[in-house]
């Protein structure tokens, strides 16, 4: 679980902790070898958060790491940092997948903080088990705009609708905070540690 | 709908009008009662907040944190971008500022910058004016440490304001109503609802889930923050959002374990 300062990395961990996971914290990018999966969570804004991941070499490790064959969930921010780049702020981000990062289109009122539904898209291991439209959890403001609309698993509707899941082989995002989302985001994250790391989770 | 704990030395207490405290329990173990019966967040203040205290707290605020899984703001005490880094870190979603909005405004402003507005819950606590020669003016004023000072400020103005600075959210206490069970002040709400466009949540003065749905449908407040009924057992979570299912307010619905 990268951390870079972008808040609340307690709760996560122990929505992981719970499901199986062994988590460690990353700080450097020594920290990141040898991760099943990278973890980028996230509260608040790009530009911050790019600044604090390539002062600690972060930005790069992560993206060696998953060229290396380790997965990438990201929550929130974590998602968004994926993309190329944000309108939000204009930062430069991680470019791991292509596209940007925008405001929720037509939305009524931002930030979008509450439950909304996460209609499917498509069927995706990450959802097994979870039923279509099940509640999830929101904070944010900003949502990302993939060029390649293939990799949508979900989407929700706030005003505009916005992808809340996106999947791309082994580069995984989730706009929602699985962690704050009850029963069905520990299933969320459950399904990740059988995904990344099926003797793990077979153990545990 | 979001349960509130007010926190003092450790323990969930609830007075009226903020004073006359009384124990209601383990922030941790409340928290996930909470949750499991299908509170949508948790609204965690901690209503002493002495500086020597920090340190009791954020081990409280983290067990709490891991103790539920559904949203936690923070608020009590918060003065600096260094404090709402703290809480962030213990585990808290959102942190509410108050106090030190008032001696320090642009506080919200570098806090919506450095962690995102999404974060930056502006708590007002207002209390109705009261023209006693008839020429006072109409309206709620803003009052600050835990309804002790009145600050001059027009409530409706100031979360105007706040928001303007980076506040996402407004919680709205009436200290007229705070611990009375007498119903929410639904017109401060819907003045309020009207001058903002981020989501407020009410607070003060829930007894019964019509005054909640009261709230909601008449006030337009987002969501109902509770302490008291909770507490002691008046009404469930799920009674409440029952009744605002009834009157047609969209609610998560949660199955409740067995």
């Amino acid at each position: 679980m990268v951390d870079y300062g972008a808040g609340n990395l307690v709760s996560i961990q122990h929505a992981l902790s719970r499901v199986g996971a062994t988590v460690h914290e990353a700080r450097r990018p020594a920290d990141l070898v040898g991760a099943d999966v990278v973890v980028v969570p996230g509260v608040g804004a790009s530009r911050p958060a790019m600044a604090q991941l390539r002062r600690h070499g972060l930005d790069r490790a992560i993206t060696d790491a998953v060229e290396d064959g380790a997965w990438y969930f990201g929550v929130c921010l974590g998602l968004q940092l994926l993309f190329e780049r944000s309108e939000e702020d204009g930062a430069e981000m991680l470019g791991l997948l292509q596209g940007s990062v925008q405001r929720v289109p037509d939305s009524p009122r931002l930030p979008h903080i509450g439950w909304n539904a996460l209609e499917r898209v498509r069927d995706h291991p990450l959802l097994d088990g979870v039923a279509d439209g099940a509640p999830a959890y929101f904070v944010h403001s900003f949502v990302a705009a993939p060029d390649d609309r293939s990799m949508v698993v979900a989407e929700t509707e706030h005003g505009g609708r916005f992808p809340s899941i996106v999947a791309s082989g082994r580069v995984l995002g989730i706009q929602c905070h699985p962690e704050r989302s009850g029963s069905d985001g520990l299933r969320i994250l459950a399904n990740l540690v059988r995904l990344a790391a099926p003797d793990a989770s077979a153990a545990g | 709908m979001i349960p509130c704990l007010d926190v003092a030395d450790g323990r969930v207490v609830k007075g009226t009008r903020f004073i006359d405290l009384s124990d209601e329990g383990d922030p941790p173990t409340l928290a996930a009662r909470y949750a499991e019966a299908g509170a949508d967040e948790l609204v965690f203040l901690d209503i002493t907040a002495a500086p020597e205290a920090r340190g009791t707290l954020l081990d409280i605020v983290e067990r709490t944190a891991r103790s539920a899984f559904v949203p936690l703001t923070v608020g009590g005490g918060v003065r600096s971008t260094a404090d709402i880094k703290a809480v962030l870190r213990a585990g808290a979603d959102k942190v509410a500022i108050n106090t030190a909005a008032v001696r320090d405004p642009a506080l919200i402003r570098r806090c919506a910058r450095m962690f995102g507005r999404q974060c930056v819950v502006a708590s007002i606590d207002a209390r109705g004016r009261v023209g006693t020669s008839g020429d006072a003016p109409p309206g709620w004023e803003v009052v600050v440490r835990g309804g002790r000072e009145a600050t001059g400020l027009d409530a409706v103005a100031w979360a105007r304001r706040l928001v303007e600075l980076g506040a996402g959210e407004v919680l709205l206490t009436s200290i007229d109503r705070d611990g009375t069970r007498g119903g929410y002040d639904v017109e401060l709400i819907r003045a309020v609802v009207a001058a903002v466009d981020v989501p407020v949540v009410a607070s003060g003065g829930a007894g019964t889930p019509a005054d909640m749905v009261a709230a909601i449908v008449e006030g337009g407040a987002d969501a109902v923050l509770a302490a008291s009924i909770f507490h002691r057992d008046l009404h469930s979570i799920g009674s409440v959002k029952e009744a605002l299912a009834a009157a047609g307010v969209p609610v998560r619905r949660v199955p409740v374990a067995a």
